[in-house]
């Protein structure tokens, strides 16, 4: 029978949640790093028992971890993550000049086909491989130095690289998204990147429709469709059909279209999945209640999921990589709250039961399908 | 043993202090250090912020880049170090430091700044 081991970084440490394919009974571990910050852990596709994990401090920096052993036990890997070259600047909250400078790793993404290549999404905004397993880490610096890169400004939470989508079969291609730049993609291995930002628009800019500026929050992609994109804005949820050339607005019927993460159903790739957020200040749910958003259509038409969720005095957030889908033939979702809790459907977003209630609050949720 | 080979011996021997650290709790279990609260290593001479940073770096290499920016090389903003009963965290890392601590009389504290409110 198949297994799932769900991956939770927090904001004191990093948890590992396991259960059988049935999803009902869970065994929580004691906290691993405990009193870091865990940004994000995510486990290769070539390997699941290889895993990486993003921990810091704002005392101590960034460190990185690896398991070989499904999170069993870890080792330190290399933390040393210099910007290529001339570090440049880019535009401060207040539109000055301000230098790069490396603060966290926001997100990991290994490679779909070996265990010691993975990319690692930067604060300030960067691309960093490494093809060692972690020892060394270079920048992928024709993001940084792409033209705009002066202009790209730091979101409320910082100038973070979050996002990094991996083409099923086309290794040369890559999108990701920085808040707030916007989302670029690239079609050489990471060279050359160009923005994919039309059709954005955000009243909150000085030209709503510019090229670069947009903050985005989270993108998902089916690997069936790598070409069809899903975008959470920060106001806004968006579609593209071209790999991020155009994007349309898909927001339809949501009672706020502001959230942070977007996630797409395991088999069916026109199923998504977000959670609206009041704001802009706010950052919890509408009146107290928390609903996951189901669209069956790609979009435009949402549903709201409550079985299983608290319907009233619910607070919290749920941040952008927090979200995730498992592979299993009745796929489940998860997704992490800024309270502590994990939630978990095993039927596509029907019933959902909490499956830890009381962690750190949670910045990223991972899973793994195991056999 | 040749007489310069004892030379030499001496001389890296006198080049070489040994130095007692205390490192936070934190930094300890990273380093997977269960043994004692305090390590004692070979620092070059003159000892200065800089060599105990290195020092440290190469025994423990989980803790590289923990005490200092890599970018930059300065200290961390919430890293202190304490000698001898007073902050020595705003001198220069490549100062000597106070001969208690270089002869090992007294240990080097290394602190995460209590910050955070």
């Amino acid at each position: 029978m198949s297994k799932v081991r769900v991956l939770v970084g927090t904001r004191k440490g990093a948890f590992i949640l396991k259960s059988d394919g049935a999803r009902r009974d869970w065994s929580i571990s004691q906290p691993h790093f405990p009193g870091w910050e865990l940004y994000h852990l995510k486990g290769s596709p070539a390997d699941p028992n290889r895993i990486y994990a993003s921990q810091s401090s704002s005392w101590f920096g960034q460190t990185m971890q690896r398991s070989d052993d499904g999170g069993l036990t870890w080792t330190a890997i290399g933390n040393k993550f210099l910007y290529d070259g001339d570090t440049g600047t880019h535009q401060w909250y207040d539109g000055t000049a301000h230098p790069w400078e490396f603060k966290r790793v926001w997100h990991l993404e290994p490679s779909l086909t070996d265990p010691d290549t993975v990319y690692a999404g930067a604060e300030d905004a960067a691309l960093f491989r490494t093809d060692d397993g972690g020892q060394s880490w270079n920048e992928l610096s024709g993001l940084r130095k792409h033209g705009t890169g002066p202009h790209w400004q730091p979101g409320a939470g910082g100038m973070c690289l979050h996002t990094i989508l991996l083409h099923p079969t086309d290794p040369r291609r890559i999108v990701i998204a920085i808040s707030a730049a916007g989302a670029f993609r690239t079609d050489d291995g990471g060279l050359t990147w160009k923005p994919i930002n039309r059709g954005l628009r955000s009243e909150y800019i000085p030209d709503p429709n510019a090229e670069v500026g947009h903050c985005v929050h989270h993108i998902a992609m089916h690997p069936a469709r790598p070409d069809t994109l899903f975008m959470q804005k920060h106001w806004d949820v968006m579609r593209s059909d071209n790999a991020g050339e155009i994007w349309t607005e898909v927001s339809g019927n949501l009672p706020t279209d502001f959230g942070f993460v977007i996630d797409v159903h395991a088999h069916q790739p026109e199923t998504v999945y977000v959670v609206p957020i009041k704001s802009d200040s706010q950052h919890f749910p509408l009146d107290g209640q928390l609903r996951v958003f189901r669209s069956r259509t790609g979009g435009h038409e949402w549903e709201p999921l409550t079985h299983g969720l608290p319907q009233e005095n619910c607070y919290v957030n749920v941040l952008r990589d927090a979200m995730a889908v498992d592979r299993l033939d009745e796929c489940g979702i998860y997704f992490g709250t800024t309270g502590g809790q994990v939630y978990v459907s095993p039927d596509g977003g029907d019933h959902w039961q909490a499956i830890a209630e009381n962690l750190p609050s949670v910045l990223s949720v991972e899973v793994q399908t195991l056999p | 043993m040749t007489d310069s080979a004892t030379n030499l011996r001496s001389e890296e021997s006198a080049s070489v202090a040994s130095v007692c650290i205390e490192l936070p709790a934190v930094l300890r279990l990273l380093a997977g250090i269960v043994t004692s609260d305090r390590l004692t290593l070979a620092v070059e001479q003159p000892v200065t912020l800089t060599c105990v940073i290195q020092a440290i770096e190469s025994a423990y290499p989980a803790l590289c880049n923990t005490l200092r920016d890599p970018a930059t090389g300065k200290r961390r903003a919430l890293v202190r170090f304490f000698a001898c009963g007073a902050d020595i965290s705003h001198q220069p890392l490549d100062a000597p430091i106070p001969e208690a601590i270089a002869q090992g009389r007294e240990p080097l504290l290394i602190l995460g700044a209590i910050a955070g409110g």
